[in-house]
Parts: C-alpha cells; sequence; structure tokens
C-alpha cells in the first residue's frame, strides 16, 4: 500500500447548491506511483478539477478514501489538512497568484511561515535554492510586475518546491502562458521529475501539453474514462529545438 | 507563525496602501487626541477650581448668620441678630480642635483718599484672619487684638483697592483714608490673592477691626459671620456638629427649630465644584468617544474592503499551508497595527492640541496619564473589536473558492 504516492478508493464528491445535489465526482480509484508525471484531462464540469482539490487537500471527499504517501487524509480536520498541505504538497495554479509588491524571493518563503519554525536566514537560503533551482537565481528580488508571465510561472514553482513536497500539483499551469514559454514550463516539471523523482499531477485541456507526461487520466461525467501511458511523449528540450527551427524557417 | 513576521506581513500589507491606511487612522487620531483634549480641560478647569478654594485658605469653616433651612418664616441671611462676638469667644473656648477664629461684619463703603475714591466692601474681622486666610502682607503690619478691643480707626487694604486709591505698587503705610466720614489709618496692604472661586475679587476689600465695623460703621452689636480654621486632621463634620450644638443651646432655640445660622466649610464648597466640573468632563470626554467609536467604524470598513480585496491572497495562503487561525491573527493584527498607530499619534496630536488651547485659549489644560492611557487603551480595544469580523471572514473563506475569486 505504502509504495504508492496516490492511492484513492471509490473518491466521491456531492455539492449541495441550494436543495439540489450536484454529483462532481462519482467514485473514482486509481493509484499513483512515487516518481509518476501524470496529467488529467477532460472538458470542464468533467470532475477533473474537483478530484485535483480533493487530492490536494483544499477539499473532503463525501465519500471514500484517500491515501497520501501511505496516511489515510480524507477524514483529516481542517487544521491537519492544512499542515499536510504545507509539508506534502506544491501548488502551482494558471493565473502565478503571487503576491503583488512582493519581491520572488519573499514570494518563495512564504509556505515556510506556515510551516515549523525555521530561522529567517534559513528560510532565505532555502529559498534562493528553490529560485535557482528554477533558473530565476539571478531575479530574487524583483517584484511579479518586473517579471514576464514564464518567469512568474518559475517562481510560483519554486515557491510550490520550497518546502520539498512529495506530490506536485499544477492546474493549467501553461493557460497564461505563450506556446514557447509554455515549453519552458513543462521542461521545468520534466527535469523537476527526473531529477528529484518528484510526483507530478498536471491539470490541463491541451492534448500537447498533456503528452508532457508519462501518463493521462481522462475525466468525463466525473469519472475516470481513459487511464494510459502517453505512447509518443514529448522531451520540452526536443520541442524547444523543433519550435526555434520552425520560427526560424517562417522568417527566412 | 512566529509573532514577528505576522507584524511584519501586518505592516508590509498597510503600507501597501499608504494613502487608505493614513485616512483610516485619521479616524481614530482625531477621536484620541478629542478624549484627550477633552479631559485635559476638565482636568485642567478641576484644578484650577482646585488651587483657588486652597488659596481661600484649607481647614477653613464659616458661620452665617440666619438659616438656609426650611421653616415657616425665613429671612434672608443677615437679617439675624443672634449671632455675637460672645459666641465666638464661647467657640474658642468650649469647641476642641479650632485654631484661629475671626468673628466678621461687613459693609459696604464709599472710600476716600486723598486723590481718588472707590466703593467697596468693608470687611469687619478678627487679627487672625491672615492666619486663617492664609494671607500675608505685601506692606505693613495688621491689625492686634488691641484695635479689636478699643474699635480703632485702622486698615488694611486689599491690592486692588490700594491700585484704585494710592496706585498699583506703592505702599500708603501710614496714610489716611475716609470711611462714612471717619479717618482711618492705613497699616498695611495685603498681598494679591485673584479671583475667588466663581466668587468676587479677592483682592477689591478693606480690612478693619469687625468691633470698628459694628460700632462706627453699623451700629450693630451682632455679627454677620465667624470665621475659622480647624487644627490638621480634625475632621469637619466633627467640628460642625460640636459647633451647631453650642450655638443651639447659647441661642436657647428649641428642639425642631430651625437653626438661626450655617455652618459649612470650604472643603464642602470645593467637592461640590469639583464633582460638577467632574461631570461636565465626563460628559465632553463621552462626546469625544464618539469619535473614537466612528473612526473603529472606518476600521472596520477598510478592513473588510481589505479581506474582499486579497480574497486570492487568502487563498493562496491557505492553499501553502496556513491556518484558519493563521489568517484570522494577520488580519486581526493589521487591524490593532492600524489602531495603535492611530492612537499613538493621536496622543501625540492631543498633547500638542492642548498645550495650544491652554496657550492660546489661557486655559488650564492638564493632560493626565489617565486620560492618555484610556484614550490608548479604547483606540486598542475598537481595532480588536471592529477589526474582528473582517478577519474572522477572511478566516472563514473556503480555500477553493478564494483562489477562484476574480
Amino acid at each position: 500500500m505504502s509504495a504508492h504516492a496516490l492511492l484513492v478508493r471509490d473518491l466521491a464528491k456531492t455539492y449541495h447548491v441550494g436543495e439540489v445535489d450536484v454529483p462532481a465526482l462519482r467514485g473514482v480509484s486509481l493509484s499513483i506511483d512515487p516518481g509518476e508525471f501524470v496529467a488529467l484531462t477532460g472538458p470542464s464540469g468533467s470532475g477533473k478539477s474537483t478530484f485535483m482539490h480533493l487530492i490536494g487537500c483544499l477539499d473532503r471527499p463525501t465519500a471514500g478514501t484517500y491515501l497520501l504517501n501511505g496516511r489515510d487524509v480524507s477524514r483529516l480536520s481542517k487544521r491537519e489538512l492544512s499542515a499536510v498541505r504545507n509539508h506534502d504538497i506544491g501548488f502551482v495554479f494558471q493565473g502565478f497568484n503571487l503576491l503583488s509588491r512582493t519581491s520572488a524571493i519573499e514570494n518563495v518563503e512564504l509556505p515556510m511561515l506556515y510551516g515549523p519554525a525555521i530561522s529567517a536566514k534559513e528560510r532565505r537560503y532555502r529559498a534562493a535554492a528553490a529560485l535557482k533551482a528554477v533558473g530565476l537565481g539571478s531575479r530574487m528580488d524583483h517584484h511579479p510586475n518586473q517579471l514576464s508571465g514564464g518567469q512568474q510561472q518559475r517562481v510560483a514553482i519554486a515557491r510550490a518546491l520550497v518546502n520539498n513536497p512529495s506530490l506536485l500539483l499544477a492546474d493549467e499551469p501553461t493557460g497564461n502562458l505563450d506556446s514557447r514559454t509554455s515549453i519552458e514550463v513543462m521542461g521545468i516539471f520534466q527535469r523537476l521529475n527526473a531529477e528529484r523523482q518528484i510526483t507530478i499531477v498536471l491539470v490541463t485541456h491541451e492534448s500537447d501539453i498533456a503528452e508532457y507526461a508519462t501518463r493521462i487520466i481522462g475525466f468525463r461525467d466525473g469519472r475516470v474514462r481513459l487511464d494510459q501511458p502517453v505512447a509518443k511523449r514529448r522531451v520540452a528540450s526536443d520541442e524547444l529545438a523543433k519550435f526555434d527551427a520552425e520560427l526560424e524557417e517562417r522568417s527566412a | 507563525m512566529s509573532a514577528l513576521v505576522t507584524l511584519n506581513i501586518a505592516v508590509s500589507a498597510l503600507r501597501r496602501n499608504a494613502m487608505r491606511t493614513a485616512l483610516t487612522a485619521l479616524g481614530l487620531i482625531i477621536g484620541v487626541a478629542a478624549v484627550i483634549v477633552m479631559v485635559a480641560i476638565g482636568s485642567g478647569a478641576r484644578s484650577s477650581i482646585e488651587s483657588r478654594i486652597r488659596s481661600a485658605g484649607t481647614n477653613v469653616v464659616t458661620i452665617s448668620a440666619g438659616s438656609n433651612q426650611f421653616g415657616p418664616v425665613r429671612q434672608g441671611s443677615g437679617a439675624t441678630t443672634t449671632l455675637t462676638a460672645a459666641d465666638a469667644d464661647a467657640i474658642a473656648r468650649e469647641v476642641p480642635g479650632i485654631r484661629y477664629i475671626s468673628p466678621g461684619a461687613n459693609a459696604r463703603q464709599q472710600i476716600v483718599a486723598e486723590a481718588s475714591n472707590w466703593n467697596t466692601q468693608v470687611q469687619g474681622a478678627g487679627p487672625d484672619l491672615p492666619a486663617i486666610r492664609a494671607w500675608s502682607l505685601q506692606f505693613g503690619t495688621f491689625f492686634s487684638s488691641q484695635d479689636v478691643v478699643t474699635a480703632a480707626k485702622v486698615a488694611v487694604l486689599g491690592s486692588v483697592v490700594r491700585d484704585q486709591l494710592f496706585g498699583p505698587g506703592t505702599d500708603p503705610t501710614g496714610a489716611t483714608i475716609r470711611i462714612k466720614n471717619q479717618p482711618f489709618r492705613v497699616l498695611g496692604v495685603l498681598t494679591s490673592k485673584g479671583q475667588a472661586a466663581m466668587g468676587p475679587d479677592q483682592d477689591d476689600t478693606i480690612i478693619v477691626p469687625y468691633s470698628t465695623v459694628q460700632k462706627k460703621l453699623l451700629g450693630i452689636t451682632h455679627l454677620q459671620n465667624i470665621t475659622l480654621s480647624t487644627a490638621d486632621g480634625v475632621p469637619f463634620d466633627q467640628v460642625s456638629d460640636n459647633l451647631t450644638v453650642l450655638l443651639r443651646t447659647r441661642h436657647q432655640l428649641t428642639a425642631g427649630a430651625p437653626d438661626d445660622f450655617t455652618v459649612r466649610s470650604l472643603e464642602e464648597m470645593a467637592s461640590v465644584l469639583t464633582s460638577t466640573t467632574t461631570t461636565m468632563t465626563w460628559l465632553l470626554a463621552s462626546i469625544a468617544a464618539v469619535s473614537l467609536l466612528v473612526g473603529g467604524i472606518g476600521i472596520m470598513n477598510i478592513m473588510l474592503v481589505s479581506v474582499t480585496e486579497r480574497t486570492r491572497e487568502i487563498g493562496l495562503r491557505l492553499s501553502v499551508g496556513a491556518r484558519d487561525v493563521d489568517v484570522l491573527l494577520q488580519f486581526l493584527v493589521e487591524a490593532l497595527v492600524l489602531s495603535l498607530a492611530g492612537g499613538a499619534l493621536g496622543v501625540a496630536l492631543g498633547f500638542a492640541a492642548s498645550y495650544t488651547v491652554s496657550r492660546v485659549m489661557q486655559w488650564t489644560a492638564l493632560v493626565t496619564p489617565g486620560a492618555v492611557l484610556m484614550s490608548f487603551g479604547c483606540a486598542a480595544a475598537v481595532g480588536i473589536f471592529f477589526g474582528f469580523y473582517p478577519a474572522r471572514k477572511a478566516a472563514a473563506l473556503d480555500p477553493i473558492d478564494a483562489l477562484r475569486y476574480e
């Protein structure tokens, strides 16, 4: 059991909207191993976002069990879930969600403020290391409005990594980025996945982005309809070279 | 999360909207300053009244002829003729705890000096009066008990009378003045005491032996009042009771008949006046406190706006592991920092305004530590009270809804 990074059994979530029950997730069972890179796909309303929120411990299931690193977290209190989010999970969002008028390094330090007490010096050191890991070592004191979209998303990734979580959740991380920057960001995810064996779960509705993962899980109507390995995986460095070559061709 | 980090987050959030922070704090600044100034003016008025009463002499008890009690036939003070110098002697002999005593009979007269004249109160008194009233002489000497026995035509001038008759600052000792066409020799001049509390100018007076007023000016044998001072530590109630018993016996009043005299202490009058000004102070302070309340509502308003504006920030903080209590504290501390900063500036403004009022309007304004502590404490309480609702609203946000908020 504990060999799985993530194991869910009959996971269900029903929202109560007024008098009506809206089932968003109707019993999902699956497991993800450590070091897997999974893309969740599906149209809006398919339940992929709800599933993501549940495995991100942002919400609690109506029914079913959820084991994270072998520990049942589906019945934890709100406060215990906060600790799990802080320690075991890193989030990357479509809209970056950086604090404005706050430097990149202070944004990255944020998760450490809510964890076990760490000295200010140690916080700064670890945040700087995380920023260097995403290639932003030279822009630590820049504010979000001084950074490009891709750089902002890299700050957000550094923030997600700074507490060394075992699971990285990315919700449409390339949704606000242009094609080339999207490839770069996917490259960072692939590298983290390969170098650190970090488990990554990515929500996307773009099929080409999903092909950077190793496994695709498709959702529809609150159920898993597709679960298969990626046949022809895209590699970010190759894609980037291809992209630039195409660009040159077109301009020539 | 450490307290220092929380404080740091609050301060930087407030600095991000400096103008808005300043305007919100202004409400509290004005409120706190208003409370301090109002209390300062009130305390100043009280202390100046107290010091004027003290200047009239402490431990002073006056017995006036006539009664202010209700009776079948009531006569005004002064119409009663039963109070006599013999009563004063008996009091000095028989009532314990009396240090000085001075019989009194007054007449309003036109005073004529060589070049000018002046209408003033001629006070008949005993030689102990300066000791009772703690009143020293600027020039010359006071009259003696021998002068009382002989009903000598001698006078001691108050400084206002001296100024009117002889010119400011002069020493008229030895000069002659005429009262009711009789020559009086000036023995000395009293130092200036200033305006009495809610009464006439104490320096606008001439003091002569009471026997002289009785025999030479009015042709009466009774007294209008007796002024005495008690020894330190003797309670007024005890002296008052003894005086009442003695005088009722001497005046042969039957049980049930009203007193034909009134015993009053300056301390007693002082406490009445003081309690009046205290009431006024509280009234003023509570009006000022309303503005403190309005300032608090301003804080709540701006904190609610802030929570709404920063919904996504709250969502993010929750997603990276902030507990609801962390979010609650963050906003509560922000409101508290805002109100404490406003309170501190308000205290400073209150000091400045009190100083200005006392300089420009010539009022005594006394900034008391109590008022400062109270208004500062009120500001803090207002911050916590009005900051709590927005902070709780922030802490109760659902992380998913907050993250999606546009």
